[in-house]
């Protein structure tokens, strides 16, 4: 078997990203499901932070290919 | 290419003995040039992107021309669009003071990113055509110039820079919170704005290619075994596809959000925007 053990690093990366996603949207849901009409003034903010722990995740995939 | 195209050619290439015959997708399936060769040829998907943008200023323009107060369906739905960016974007993140100098781009932004995604589903083109890292790095100059731009002229160069230090920090904390937020704002700031859209659909496109392809290679190539799994095979791939779908429309979301959340930033007075 051949392959490169950056694949195996960068799905091991991915992890912690993958986690915090999780935490933002169950804090998200946990906070609607308390306050339904909040709902509008929280989905920016999850999904801001959404994005800012995916950019750790993409930034794994990017520095992949530059190696 | 079309998806057969491409799993006809990736199961074309021959079958080594043990199975070792598939061959996974490369990066190379994002290479499609049409015309010329080299750094000036002409790519599927700038073709693609000429498309979509001259499909969208005749949709928009069809739509809006004969704007009614009893609105088409047509209309209905472009309102609806519109008024998401309006809104749901604009007006919540920049503030109901000075949004509507904006709307204009962010709509613009999220429209064309939008359509540009979705081509990585749509049948015909089946490629997305921000995968390709000049698109993302377009659009993201021009959000790097508007809130530079915005910032520089609302607070004039020195305050500019001033007002990325948050006010009311000790002296001797200063120097490395300004490091920071000079980095934030002059490389991660574009560099993730960029990247995020790239990574996502190229890294998008990637994995629905390989569920087809090995899908392909399964029920073709495969003994008895391998055939019966092509089907949980080729229905992940169909997942794919529609998790795909989520995620171009999130990431053109995420795009315009975060683009007005930098003007919105650029446009806060001293010490604002935290």
């Amino acid at each position: 078997m051949t392959g490169n053990l950056s694949l195996v690093g960068y799905g091991l990366s991915a992890i912690g990203p993958a986690i915090a996603v999780g935490l933002i949207f169950a804090a998200y849901i946990n906070g609607v499901a308390r306050q339904p009409e909040a709902r509008n003034l929280l989905q920016p903010i999850a999904i801001l932070g959404f994005a800012l722990a995916e950019a750790l995740a993409i930034f794994g995939l990017v520095l992949f290919f530059i190696k | 290419m079309s998806l057969t195209a491409l799993a006809a050619s990736i199961t074309s290439l021959p079958a080594a003995e043990g199975g070792e015959g598939f061959q996974p997708p490369t990066t190379d399936i994002f290479w499609l040039p049409l015309f010329g060769k080299g750094d000036w040829a002409i790519t599927e998907q700038m073709v693609w992107g000429a498309i979509v943008t001259a499909f969208l200023v005749i949709m928009l323009l069809a739509l809006s021309k004969r704007a009614a107060v009893i609105p088409s369906k047509g209309q209905w739905m472009l309102e609806g669009l519109y008024n998401f960016v309006r809104n749901g974007v604009a007006r919540d993140m920049i503030g109901t003071r000075e949004f509507l100098k904006f709307v204009p781009l962010l709509f613009t932004f999220f429209t064309l990113i939008l359509f540009n995604n979705l081509m990585g589903i749509f049948p015909l083109a089946m490629n997305p055509v921000t995968g390709k890292i000049g698109f993302p790095i377009a659009f993201t100059l021009v959000v790097y110039a508007v809130y530079h731009w915005i910032g520089i002229k609302r607070m004039g160069l020195g305050g500019y820079f001033k007002h990325m230090v948050p006010e009311g920090l000790p002296g001797w904390i200063v120097p490395f919170v300004g490091l920071l937020e000079f980095i934030t704002y002059f490389i991660t700031r574009p560099l993730t704005l960029a990247l995020r859209l790239f990574g996502n659909m190229f890294a998008g496109h990637m994995v629905i290619t390989l569920f087809v392809s090995a899908a392909a290679y399964q029920l073709l190539d495969g003994g008895a075994a391998l055939k019966a799994l092509s089907i949980p095979t080729g229905l992940m791939a169909a997942i794919m596809v529609l998790f795909e779908a989520l995620v171009q429309f999130l990431q053109a979301y995420v795009f315009t959000l975060l683009a007005a959340s930098y003007i919105a930033g650029a446009l806060a007075d001293h010490g604002d925007e935290h």
